[in-house]
């Protein structure tokens, strides 16, 4: 009794000491080097995982943060933190900050249910990109949104939803990181990462490219280029039947009168966009 | 206004519901031999099964925010293959703690319908077989076509008897009691006739291809024959061991099961070969004189690794 | 004759070929056509008419427009009203040339007789040039330009000509009908396509249950050298061009390659009349046959239609009653497109026009996937749908790749097939965009 208890108890210890002996060759062999500066720049990123920087992931960023100098620095941004966490950042390494415009997603097309009516009934799959391939869009325009959501879904911050009034996706610029996820899964390119200027924005919410008196058939809100923004502004580019305002163009001054003046409401305006996003 | 979408325009007739109708038409012939054998204790533990894999099939589903998934008639075809994996004189509150695990753990816990890794009728079987091995081991002897007779005379499973013979045993089967089902067993396994007519429509309906059953129970019988030869042992006779116990309930209905089998041909046979020797280790070698149903669990559980490394064969890839 | 088939996957249709007995019959003309000028896969034609313009039937209205491309003929007499664009029946604008009809004349070297030329012409080049001058395009669906198909590319050789008579499609009946009725001439237009290919070896493939177009065809093609006739399993997609590859000759088209780099090339029966047509009778493509079908209650048929012509003229010939309809389909109902607009034309690839009825227009219900595998087992590709939808729904490209998605041929088995009803297919196109956009990023 005693003895098998006995080598019962040696077998185990035997088994322990050799699990310990492994676990420290591996813990050793496969030892990650990193020093504490990443470690910290690390915890000061948002963990989001989005590549919206342009690496594949937060451990990535923070290990270019590391390595960078001051010139290469300025250049590294993370939209999703923005100035305040690249600031943290500048902290830790002792150096500036690159400065950060701040952004958020548009959605350039206002087809909704009233603007642009439904002209045919899809009845498969309930995704943009689906729909995408064998139909015009549900108005009729080739460029408007198709109004299913593929957006919403790829949204991993819910600054996206649908508006069940008007079927377009509305953006939640509080919670929009500008990760551009929206912007790559829209199958029509409706979305642009857009600047913030003085917590105002302005743009053209239409891509239809469509002569005026066509675009119109499917859709009131559609831009018929007429050219009286771009007498307003003369930076705004009026071609191929639409007007669009370039993104490195301050046109906030104007915004008021464009939105006013447009005669089919295509230019939307915002302002009183207070800068109250993550503060975590 | 007319209708836009993606192609095809048309969907065949079809359903998850229909291919459940058609496993039950397929499991009557069983539930027939089950009434003529057992008469109303089988009934019973019949209804009871059904009517609790149902109950707990429509509470789950709705309270995972899945949808009324009881109609799709799922839950029955496990409440029947549960019953008939008991045997007639189990108690009822037993048959129901086996089907709340069968639906509750086995399947809605993992998601569902399509999502259970594991078979849930045989995860309910199991569960109770090791809880209430009394219960789950005491078998009658069956009364034929005497419906209301509640006479429980316990007799040991032809392969209870197998197990336990010795050499100098003299040892005569009666195949044909084995093959229409006149033995102690499980409500379902008894009747290997019932079982075969059941094959037999799953087959003309395309429900199952056939070769999970041939594999399966090919590759059991090949391992028995081998075994019988060697070493000569009535223990080891090939036909009593394929007309007894749960081999062909499980062969044909179990091992069958479309989440919980392997999606290619390759698998299946790989997966049907598996659930085979294991069947044979646990008879030959094991303590238990019966190991379907562990088989069949074990090789569930390798079924995600199978599909992984069995991608089918794509057009236009062969190499020159 | 043992009939063939392909190795992998398929299924099995109701195959509702209503109007496979009712003969050809010529539609009247409509008043006015808009006759598209893509028709093709390539470069759309560049027009050389302007509105004002007198033509007849044949006479060349726009010009291929370099090599992947095809020329436009009219197809009725009278005056080009003016060129504009409409409805595709998807919502997309295509531009067409409208032309107002008046009387119904043909260029004078048109031969409309019925008489039956069966000697070819020796010089391999008179051929091609008479191909490319009738605008001839694959008629079966795709649309690829047929002079392209049949020049062989420098370094690559073709041994097999197969003529795809299987129309696999449920409800279509236009190339059954039109193998019944012009066997002769489909024979030699196989004939003509050999002799620009320089082979002997024409295979005609046709659906083992069109008993009597390959009575026909076997005995007329006793008089003709290089031609014989090979009865297909009907089973779907039998009519895939890579399918059919595999069935007669068992090759198999390596994935992105075409059916030459496996020595064959495969025309579809209506694309072979029209050659024969061409060549022999110097007949422009104006005109194609096809069926109108579908599930509502009215009589089937299989006319004789100008390219150009609305849907909307040709239901109305067909008296359908136009409230009950709930989906109109170009093409059959397994890879035909939806319409919403029936002002859009026919074309040199509508095979058909198939209608259904509003109940049974509606795509059911999605319930859980029940893995039962009949998705694997449909795919004639040998891809695993099931799992193509977990990756698509993951977005994981890498995953996709190694699914071969871009191999998927959109014939819609696993969509068809599915029990648990969940559209298969969408995933597929989904998976197929985002690699296509994938790759154009990189």
């Amino acid at each position: 009794m005693i003895s098998a208890l006995f080598s019962n108890i040696l077998v185990l210890c035997g088994l322990a000491v050799i699990a310990a002996i492994l676990l420290y060759i591996t813990s050793q062999k496969f030892k990650m080097e990193k020093s504490p500066i990443e470690e910290a720049i690390y915890n000061a990123l948002p963990h989001a995982n989005c590549g919206a920087c342009g690496k594949a992931g937060c451990q990535d960023f923070a290990s270019a943060c590391y390595k960078a100098d001051q010139e290469e620095f300025e250049t590294l941004k993370c939209p999703v933190g923005g100035s305040n966490v690249m600031a943290k950042i500048a902290d830790i390494k002792g150096m500036k900050a690159g400065t950060m415009q701040r952004t958020c997603a548009v959605l350039r097309c206002n087809g909704t249910c009233k603007n642009a009516p439904d002209k045919m009934e899809y009845t498969g799959l309930k995704s943009c990109r689906v729909a995408n391939t064998v139909m015009s869009g549900r108005s009729g325009c080739p460029n408007g949104c198709l109004r299913f959501g593929d957006c919403v879904k790829v949204c991993q911050f819910g600054a996206l939803s649908l508006n069940k009034e008007t079927g377009i996706p509305i953006i939640d610029y509080t919670k929009c990181t500008s990760c551009g996820k929206c912007v790559q899964r829209c199958p029509r390119g409706l979305f642009e990462i857009r600047p913030i200027e003085e917590g105002k924005q302005v743009y053209v919410a239409c891509r239809n490219q469509q002569k005026g008196a066509v675009a119109r058939k499917n859709c009131t809100a559609a831009c018929i280029a007429c050219g009286k923004c771009a007498k307003i502004n003369p930076l705004i580019v009026v071609e191929n039947n639409l007007a669009y305002i370039p993104t490195t163009v301050s046109a906030v001054a104007d915004g008021e009168k464009l939105a006013a003046e447009c005669p089919v409401k295509a230019i939307q305006y915002r302002q009183n966009m207070q800068e109250n996003k993550h503060e975590n | 206004m007319y209708k836009i979408s993606t192609s095809p325009h048309i969907n065949s007739k079809e359903t998850t519901h229909k291919i459940m109708r058609d496993v039950i038409v397929a499991l009557s012939p069983a539930i027939m031999a089950a009434l003529i054998m057992f008469g109303f204790k089988a009934l019973l533990v019949l209804v009871t099964s059904v009517c609790a894999c149902l109950i707990f099939e429509y509470f789950m589903s709705k309270s995972l925010g899945l949808g009324n998934t009881a109609s799709d008639l799922s839950a029955v075809v496990t409440g029947i293959l549960l019953a008939l994996n008991l045997p007639a004189t189990m108690p009822l509150w037993m048959v129901i703690i086996g089907a709340f695990m069968a639906i509750g753990v086995a399947k809605m816990a993992f998601g569902g319908i399509g999502k259970n890794i594991f078979n849930p009728a045989l995860v309910g079987r199991v569960f109770l077989f090791i809880s209430f091995p009394v219960q789950m081991t005491t078998w009658v002897k069956p009364h034929v076509l005497d419906f209301f007779n509640v006479d429980a005379t316990t007799s040991a499973t032809p392969l209870n008897v197998l197990k336990h013979i010795t050499e100098n045993d003299i040892f005569s089967p009666e195949y044909m009691n084995l093959f229409l089902g006149n033995i102690g067993g499980s409500m379902g396994e008894t009747s290997a006739l019932a079982i075969l007519l059941g094959l037999f429509w799953l087959l003309k309906e395309k429900i199952i291809s056939w070769h999970i059953p041939v594999y399966y129970i090919g590759s059991f019988l090949l391992c028995m024959l081998i075994t019988q030869l060697i070493t000569g042992n009535v223990r080891f006779d090939v036909l009593s061991h394929l007309l007894s116990g749960g081999l062909l309930l499980g062969a044909v209905f179990m091992a069958t099961d479309y989440t919980t089998s392997p999606m290619t041909k390759n698998g299946k046979i790989i997966f049907a070969i598996g659930c085979g020797i294991l069947t044979y280790v646990i008879r030959v070698f094991g303590a238990y004189p019966e190991g379907v149903s562990f088989a069949i669990l074990i090789m569930n559980a390798f079924v995600p690794l199978i599909d992984k490394y069995n991608i089918q064969y794509v057009y236009g890839t062969r190499r020159k | 004759m043992k009939t063939k088939t392909f190795a992998l996957g398929g299924i099995h249709l109701n195959k509702h070929k209503i109007s496979a007995r009712i003969g050809i019959e010529e539609l009247d003309l409509p008043d006015v056509v808009y006759i598209p000028v893509k028709q093709h896969i390539g470069a759309p034609a560049k027009i050389v008419v302007k509105s004002g313009d007198k033509v007849k039937v044949g006479t060349l209205l726009a010009e291929a427009d370099g090599k992947v491309s095809a020329r436009v003929v009219s197809s009725i007499s009278g005056e080009v009203c003016k060129i504009e664009e409409i409805n595709n029946g998807q919502g997309y604008l295509e531009t067409v040339i409208t032309i107002k009809r008046e009387g119904d004349e043909f260029e004078d070297n048109m031969d409309m007789s019925d008489k039956i030329i069966s000697e070819i012409s020796d010089n391999r080049d008179e051929l091609l040039e008479a191909i490319k001058n009738a605008g001839i395009v694959g008629m079966g669906g795709a649309g690829f330009p047929t002079p392209i198909k049949s020049e062989i590319p420098e370094g690559k050789k073709a041994d097999t000509l197969i003529i795809n008579g299987i129309e696999c499609e449920p409800y279509l009946t236009a190339d059954c009908r039109l193998m019944e009725e012009k066997s002769e001439q489909i024979v030699i237009g196989a004939r003509i396509l050999n002799k620009i290919l320089g082979i002997q070896n024409a295979i005609i493939a046709i659906d083992e249950n069109k008993r009597r177009s390959i009575a026909r065809l076997r005995h007329i093609t006793k008089e003709y050298v290089g031609v014989n006739v090979q009865p297909c399993k009907s089973i779907y997609p039998q009519g895939g061009e890579k399918q059919l590859i595999n069935a007669i000759t068992g090759r198999e088209v390596p994935s992105g390659k075409l059916p030459i780099d496996v020595n064959c090339v495969v025309q579809n029966v209506a694309t072979v009349y029209a050659v024969y047509e061409a060549v022999q009778k110097h007949i422009p493509l104006f005109r194609r046959v096809l069926t109108v079908s579908g599930n509502i209650d009215w009589n089937p048929c299989n006319y004789l239609v100008r390219i150009g012509t609305p849907i909307s003229f040709i239901l109305e010939k067909n008296k359908i009653q136009m409230d009950k309809v709930g989906k109109v389909l170009i093409g059959g109902p397994m890879m035909g497109q939806a319409i919403s607009s029936l002002d859009a034309p026919v074309t040199k690839t509508t095979s058909g026009i198939t209608v259904f009825s509003e109940q049974t227009s509606r795509k059911p219900e999605t319930t859980a996937c029940i893995r039962c595998g009949k998705c694997v087992d449909s795919c004639p590709m040998g891809l695993m749908p099931l799992n193509i939808r977990q990756a698509v729904e993951n977005n994981d490209l890498n995953e996709m790749k190694k699914l071969h998605i871009q191999d998927c041929i959109l014939c819609g088995c696993c969509s068809y097939i599915c029990p648990a009803k969940i559209p298969l297919l969408d995933y597929c196109k989904i998976g197929k965009y985002e690699l296509t956009k994938q790759s154009k990023k990189a």
